[in-house]
């Protein structure tokens, strides 16, 4: 009787922690998934809604239907923030990717101070966009700052171009400081890439007779292509979120006749400075909308190896 | 990385036959200035404002902002910034957000993850892909509902409005690091555990996050370094002074002290220096979470 008795506290006990794992269970996966459904995917669709109505932060806001797209595709400076975000996307997509890759070929290999390379060029990644951009705002600087005066230096003071100042240069001095920092990034991405490629693979190839550039193209590259198509959407990603900067080396004026808006800063300064915050989202959907084609790369690309291991 | 290093077989061979060692020492000769060419050049935007911040203003003025060698040295300008500039405050804002933030995502997210490694369920992928896809959402489209929700909720311009949005933000990539790297840990552990009667949150707590440790040091360096620099939530979420962390101090101080430069960037090297102490003293934790980002 009593063995029975036991026995039977027992099976209840094991019921009751079981019961209990199941509600730890449960709870361990929705806690965080409420949260992130609160301040990520709610936001993410009531930006869509919010982008359908005009909406001034104070009174209710108002549906309007499509009226803020169509305002948007005649905004000119809509046209302005698209383009120069095309041209930040395209200089970025070449100029430090190709740089972060060749310095990580060449870094990663038996090299004396190899580290002490990599921590130089990766160094500007660990500084925030506001201390980089006063940086670069103070080497740009057009009466005395560092370029100007080694410019003047050389040409005995007869270039001195107005940097941040110049509607046509300003973009240039910013996606300096941009490029700056991201060479760093793609670097250390690929060296973690080439971390992974088996040795063996490029010791056939070399016994095969191939040379350094043949190594490269015919096995090195192919070998990389999972950490390329994360560079970029990486870096893609990364020139459509581009905001910092500008706003802090233009000086929230989106510098000279708006040559650096991009779609981030004008859809901060819609919503947030001028109170149009219907308009605002629909600049940010359209972030969004062209971001996606990206992000859902991305996912793939990490499905696809979820099932590979 | 030694063990490609290593691996190099066309210089292991070259090196130990030395065939041919003297273009080989030329080559490499040649390819140490050019590395060490591009190291210096990436270092002097920094250099040259360390430079201009240990001068004071009268110097550069006077003897203009690139003589040398310099007229003054003096930490004058730091100590204006800790103080008058006021940030002492905001490196005090700055952690009360960025730890509380960091220790909370990690929880977070090691639950997610530990439940999404070890339990396949019905939507175990999808609920995977919801949190991978988040991660790369452009801010834009969530900072007006989460300025809104801040005012709701009413923690807006206060430190708690920044954790909450960087706690969930960062959910995504933290859990998808915890998943990969909590896969690797084998099941049979975790199972004896169960046989021995260890409640699941036993497990969690004494089993798979003690086995965790690189990875959640790697991403605590990592998201101390993120958020530390986050400065388009604080530019959102804070009005006032006193709650500003020390990207918002900084800007602030542009607009306060336009012309002196060399209070700016002093401020801007301090404003610089835990992230920087972090990366050089953790260097090591640092790529490494980097290479669990990149997946591998």
């Amino acid at each position: 009787m009593t063995t029975m008795v036991r026995g039977v506290t027992r099976v209840l006990g094991r019921k009751r922690a079981l019961s209990l794992d199941r509600v730890t269970l449960v709870l361990f996966m929705a806690v965080p998934l409420i949260i992130y459904a609160i301040w990520v995917w709610g936001p993410a669709l009531a930006t869509i809604a919010i982008s359908f109505t005009r909406w001034d932060n104070v009174s209710d806001p108002q549906w309007i239907g499509l009226k803020n797209y169509t305002r948007l595709f005649q905004d000119p400076l809509f046209k302005q923030s698209l383009i120069n975000n095309f041209i930040w996307l395209v200089v970025f997509i070449t100029i430090p990717t190709t740089a972060g890759l060749a310095l990580a070929i060449t870094l990663d290999r038996r090299l004396k101070f190899t580290r002490l390379y990599q921590s130089a060029i990766y160094l500007p990644m660990v500084l925030s966009l506001p201390v980089i951009g006063l940086m670069f705002t103070w080497f740009f600087k057009p009466d005395d700052g560092l370029v100007n005066s080694l410019l003047g230096l050389i040409s005995h003071g007869k270039i001195a171009p107005g940097w941040l100042a110049d509607p046509h240069l300003a973009l240039v001095a910013v996606m300096t400081a941009a490029c700056w920092r991201h060479v760093g990034y793609v670097m250390v991405l690929y060296l973690a890439g080439l971390k992974g490629i088996d040795p063996a693979m490029r010791e056939a190839a070399v016994v095969d007779g191939a040379n350094e550039w043949q190594l490269f193209r015919r096995v090195t590259l192919p070998l990389l292509k999972p950490v390329t198509i994360i560079v970029l959407v990486i870096t893609i990603i990364e020139s459509l979120r581009a905001f910092d900067l500008v706003y802090v080396m233009t000086n929230g004026l989106e510098g000279p006749n708006h040559a650096t808006e991009l779609l981030a800063t004008m859809m901060f300064n819609a919503a947030i400075h001028n109170y149009q915050l219907g308009y605002g989202a629909a600049v940010a959907v359209i972030l969004l909308l062209i971001s996606l084609a990206f992000i859902i790369t991305y996912v793939w690309q990490v499905m696809r190896q979820e099932e590979e291991l | 990385m030694a063990d490609i290093m290593l691996a190099h077989p066309a210089e292991q061979s070259a090196a130990a036959t030395h065939r041919k060692p003297r273009p080989r020492r030329i080559r490499t000769a040649l390819l140490h200035v050019i590395l060490a060419t591009i190291a210096i050049a990436w270092l002097i935007p920094l250099v040259s404002a360390l430079y201009t911040s240990l001068r004071t203003f009268a110097d550069g003025t006077e003897n203009g902002p690139w003589s040398f060698p310099p007229h003054s040295l003096t930490l004058e300008n730091f100590v204006t910034a800790w103080t008058a500039g006021g940030f002492s405050g905001y490196f005090v804002n700055t952690f009360l957000v960025v730890i509380p933030a960091v220790v909370l995502m990690l929880l977070l997210s090691s639950m997610t993850a530990y439940v999404l490694s070890r339990h396949r369920f019905r939507g175990s992928k999808l609920l995977l892909m919801v949190f991978i896809a988040g991660l790369l959402l452009p801010f834009q489209i969530l900072l007006i509902p989460v300025y809104r929700l801040s005012n709701f909720l009413n923690i807006y311009d206060s430190l708690g409005a920044l954790i909450g949005i960087h706690v969930a933000f960062e959910l995504g990539f933290c859990t998808f690091v915890l998943h990969n790297f909590m896969r690797t840990i084998p099941k049979d552990l975790t199972d004896a555990a169960a046989v021995d009667g260890a409640s699941v949150f036993r497990i969690w707590w004494q089993i798979i996050l003690p086995l965790c440790r690189p990875a959640l040091a790697a991403l605590a360096t990592l998201e101390f370094t993120w958020k530390w620099n986050d400065y388009l939530w604080v530019i959102t979420l804070i009005q006032s002074t006193d709650n500003a962390t020390v990207t918002l101090g900084l800007s602030g101080l542009r607009g306060e002290f336009v012309t002196n430069w060399n209070l700016i960037t002093a401020a801007a090297l301090l404003a610089a220096i835990p992230t920087v102490i972090i990366y050089l003293v953790l260097q090591r934790q640092f790529l490494g979470g980097l290479f669990v980002g990149s997946n591998r």
